[in-house]
């Protein structure tokens, strides 16, 4: 019985086919479906094929062979885009395990953010914004995609508000009784404590 | 074998990650000076109504709003 378990492992791996990984498909579609484009003149020879949806769509900027000089940072909110296409020396994002620096070349990564300090570092111009929580998508390319909820200039900050945030949420958390109350409190105290030393430091 | 990922305080009292990033959202809003503060709230009022079905048939919508009804 074992004996025909390992024979059948062997074929079954051999047969089947691996399907083709995102970065392995080929990106210029220009030319079109041509499954599509063949049943079509099949059918109707003498009308041009409509264009596919593949078509429309630019393709994937493909992956350089040498290292590029710089990164192109795409940060966006839900209501703008706030870079787009930037290229840009380096960007340092709040990641949850800690700030992370992302420079030409890095290795692909998805990184969820937490409330923090990004900085868009730009030759000798550094640009500074607080995000509230987000992600950020390193492809291999060299692109960043960085997806925010909210994220504001340092100085539209208002620091009177951040201390009474803070200290009103230490007391929250102190006063809290069941665990959702305290995960609430929890988050408001990590928001303004970041909020602060954003500010601070 | 149980899963050994570490969980976010969040998560393990019962919240989604939604609900926590719009917490956070809610909260650095609430923070801003005072031109960008009253658009970024005005950006993100909602307005909708909820209708909930049995038996095939809709009951009385409720309407969810930040905006007061006359």
């Amino acid at each position: 019985m074992f004996r025909q378990a390992a024979s059948r492992l062997l074929t079954r791996s051999t047969t089947t086919l691996r399907r083709l990984y995102s970065t392995e498909v080929a990106t210029d579609a220009s030319s079109g479906d041509a499954a599509f484009v063949e049943a079509w003149k099949k059918v109707a020879p003498n009308i041009d094929p409509p264009k596919t949806p593949i078509q429309f769509m630019e393709p994937r900027p493909p992956t350089p062979s040498t290292l590029p000089s710089k990164l192109t940072v795409n940060f966006v909110l839900p209501y703008a885009a706030e870079l787009s296409k930037a290229e840009v020396d380096m960007v340092i994002v709040p990641a949850t395990t800690g700030q992370m620096g992302i420079l030409p070349g890095h290795v692909p990564t998805i990184a969820e953010l937490k409330p923090g300090l990004l900085s868009v570092h730009e030759g000798n111009d550094v640009k500074k914004y607080f995000i509230s929580s987000g992600f950020a998508f390193v492809h291999s390319n060299s692109y960043a995609d960085i997806l925010a909820v909210e994220a504001v200039p340092l100085d539209r900050i208002d620091p009177a508000q951040v201390q009474k945030g803070l200290s009103e949420f230490t007391q929250k958390l102190n006063s809290a009784s069941t665990d959702l109350d305290k995960a609430e409190a929890q988050i408001g105290v990590d928001v303004h404590s970041a909020l602060n030393s954003a500010l601070t430091g | 074998m149980a899963s050994t990922a570490a969980v976010p305080f969040w998560r393990s009292a019962g919240m989604t990650y939604i609900t926590y990033s719009n917490i956070c959202a809610n909260l650095v809003r609430n923070c801003l000076k005072e031109p960008y503060k009253s658009e970024a709230i005005s950006r993100e009022k909602v307005h909708f109504s909820v209708t909930k079905w049995a038996d095939g048939k809709p009951q009385k919508p409720t309407i969810r709003s930040d905006t007061p009804e006359d």
